[in-house]
């Protein structure tokens, strides 16, 4: 469904990706994970086209992405809860998901607002509240709401765990498994490799900028390496 | 501790007065025969300096004090605490409240001296540039500081086309804000790309080159001299002057019978600026609803997130500046009609920092506190005009204070609130 590859992206003169290579299927979780600074939000934004691969090729479902504007990208079936949440803060829930919609027919954004009520009653409960003024939990699952507005086949995820209390990252988990039933394609990062490998079909490990391991989740749950550094030995 | 850090602070800011108003104030140069000399001023203003500076270092040594004792002001305003009222009922009594205005505004300029009529039209000439500067600034978020140069060139557009192809005003007030609106595009398209400072630096730059270029093109702008003989507007092809100018048109105080009197063209003009503001205010606000206006708000709000939902920035952003700029050629037009005369000189830097006072004292993104705004700040000038030279430092003074007292602006915006899943 995705495919990166050999993909480097630049930030002025400096390399941040060096030739990054990453397939997620059709009906996959896959999760990426590695430490502060690895690269993984440059990854997601490479692909979003913000910035720009410098060389290699991005595939979406078929259709070559790498040069195509970040407005054409996000408007093709992918969407992006991206890092940090970044709902806006003024304005309610319910015009968060209005707004996420914004291609979208009035009807089509109706349904929309009602199934993501259904995935998050507790979205409900707070229709008319200033996104700015909810908890963080409460933040993430209006960004992942507002994600699914565009009734996307693939979501990507940056760190939704960030920040959050073991309950709730518990409970953004469950809801990232949800996705897959919806039969949304799910390419995740995070740097709390622990759940997000238990969840994946299979997982990506990146450091400074290159992929170092790639395996089934299970496989890199496992392996001593992983292990050693990032769960804690 | 506080205290000597207060006192430090103090005695620096008095003498920055004193560095900056000696020179200034202190000498002077004088023409004596062909020599030109340097002479200190007289006693008086010395003492004015020294008084000033020391006036400067006891507010900064008391300024904590002052400025709670100013920010304690906030409770004299009856409003300040209130409640704010559920969404219908403001909505409605907003409605009501304008229409009252408009209403008013119609009927008023019949009872009232020609000079209040002329000031009233520069007043909605104002209004239509504020509340156009708002979209760009207060709801898309893009500070602009050239803001005049679309309004130059409506003004310019209406009086060269008049000048060299006799077009009229009915004419003109289209391709004024079309033309006015492409300038916007052009220039929009490589800047729009720059945020914040960089924007506001470049947007300055362009309303400079603008008014540079007007007034050194002398050929076709007349140059720092102006163009004179704007026509004014007609009202199905009756003339408002004595004597009727152009064939084929009748004077309107013949065709209804009536003395010729100066004050109906001033009338007329106020009416006509009174239909292009309440015009401009209308599609504004209707803008605001459709997704245009909820584009605006959400990359105002937070441009990455609202890039991850497919929104093009230069897209949005192109479309503010664009329809900014229409609102500005609009303004424009009836400015030129209204003075019958324009120069370079009414296009200055100042004219684009008043706009955006207006913009900023009304309460960023809100329409009826920019039009609040406009009224005051055309009008307290024009009352402050005995004070003369001190007009300025007075007006200064009044927005210094309202930003201690009321930084959200006069009537900040509140938005309004989309519901859906309400019944529908
Ligand atoms: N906008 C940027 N400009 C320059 N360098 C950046 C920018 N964003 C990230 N980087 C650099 O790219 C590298 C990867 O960053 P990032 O993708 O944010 O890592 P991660 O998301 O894995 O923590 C880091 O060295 C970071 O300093
Ligand atoms: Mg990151």
């Amino acid at each position: 469904m995705l495919l990166l590859e050999d993909v480097h992206t630049h930030y002025g003169k400096i390399e941040a990706l060096h030739g990054v290579t990453v397939e997620v299927k059709q009906g996959e979780i896959v999760s990426l994970i590695g430490a502060n600074g690895a690269g993984k939000t440059t990854l997601l934004m490479t692909v979003c086209g913000n910035p720009q691969a410098s060389s290699g090729r991005i595939v979406l479902e078929g259709r070559d992405i790498t040069r195509l504007p970040t407005s054409d990208i996000m408007r093709s079936g992918i969407a992006i809860v991206p890092e940090g949440r970044r709902v806006f803060s003024g304005l309610t829930v319910e015009e968060n998901l209005h707004m996420g919609g914004f291609f979208n027919t009035k009807s089509e954004i109706r349904k929309g607002i009602e199934h993501v009520y259904e995935l998050f009653p507790r979205l409900k409960e707070r229709e008319h509240q200033r996104a700015g003024t909810m908890s963080g939990g409460e933040q993430q699952m209006l960004a992942i709401g507002r994600a699914l507005m565009s009734k996307p086949r693939m979501m990507i995820l940056d760190e939704p765990s960030l920040g959050l209390a073991p309950l709730v990252i518990k409970q953004i988990f469950e809801i990232i498994g949800q996705l897959r039933e919806e039969g949304i394609t799910v390419f995740l990062v995070e740097q709390n490799a622990h759940q997000a490998l238990r969840l994946a079909d299979r997982g990506y490990v990146l450091e400074t900028g290159r992929i170092r391991l790639q395996d089934t989740g299970e496989n890199l749950l496992a392996n001593p390496d992983v292990q050693n550094a990032y769960l804690g030995g | 501790m506080v205290a000597a850090h207060n006192l430090k602070h103090a005695l620096f800011c008095a003498v920055i007065t004193l560095v900056i108003s000696w020179p200034i104030m202190g000498l002077k140069l004088e023409a004596v025969g062909t020599q030109i000399t340097l002479q200190g001023a007289d006693p008086f203003t010395w003492i004015a300096i020294g008084v000033a500076a020391l006036a400067v270092f006891l507010f900064q040594l008391f300024r904590e004090a002052i400025l709670g004792r100013l920010g304690m002001l906030k409770s004299l305003n009856p409003m300040a605490d209130r409640k704010p009222m559920p969404q219908e009922k403001r909505l409605k009594l907003e409605s009501i409240g304008l229409t009252l205005l408009i209403v008013l505004a119609l009927i008023w300029p019949f009872f009232v001296s020609r000079g209040s009529v002329d000031l009233a039209t520069l007043v909605l000439i104002y209004i239509m540039l504020a509340l156009g500067l708002n979209v760009v600034v207060g709801l898309a978020g893009l500070l602009d500081l050239g803001y005049v140069a679309f309004y130059a060139v409506g003004a310019y557009t209406f009086a060269l086309l008049s000048q060299y192809w006799g077009i009229s005003f009915w004419m003109a007030l289209p391709i004024g804000a079309l033309l006015a609106a492409l300038f916007g595009l052009v220039l929009g398209f490589p800047v729009l790309r720059l945020r914040g400072d960089y924007l506001a630096i470049v947007t300055l730059g362009f309303g400079e080159i603008i008014r540079i270029l007007l007034n050194n093109w002398t050929n076709v702008t007349g140059g720092p001299n102006g163009i004179g003989g704007i026509p004014d507007p007609t009202l199905f092809g009756m003339e408002f002057g004595r004597r009727v100018k152009e064939e084929g048109n009748v004077s309107f105080h013949e065709t209804f019978g009536i003395a010729y009197s100066g004050e109906h063209k001033v009338i007329f003009l106020y009416l006509i600026a009174l239909v292009l503001a309440v015009f401009t205010g209308l599609v504004i606000r209707r803008l605001m609803r459709m997704p245009v206006g909820r584009a605006w708000e959400a990359l105002r709000e937070d441009e990455i997130a609202a890039r991850s939902l497919g929104l093009s920035r230069t897209g949005v952003k192109l479309s503010a500046f664009t329809i900014g700029a229409f609102f500005a050629g609009f303004a424009g037009t009836v400015f030129a009609s209204k003075q019958g005369f324009i120069s370079p000189e009414s296009f200055v830097f100042l004219e684009s920092a008043i706009i955006l006072a207006i913009v900023v004292l009304g309460g960023m993104g809100s329409q009826m506190g920019v039009i609040l705004a406009a009224i005051a700040v055309t009008i307290l000038p024009e009352l402050a005009r005995e004070f003369s030279e001190y007009r300025m430092l007075i007006f200064g003074a009044a927005m210094v204070l309202m930003m201690v007292w009321r930084p959200q602006g006069l009537l900040p915006m509140r938005r309004r609130q989309i519901k859906l899943s309400t019944g529908e």
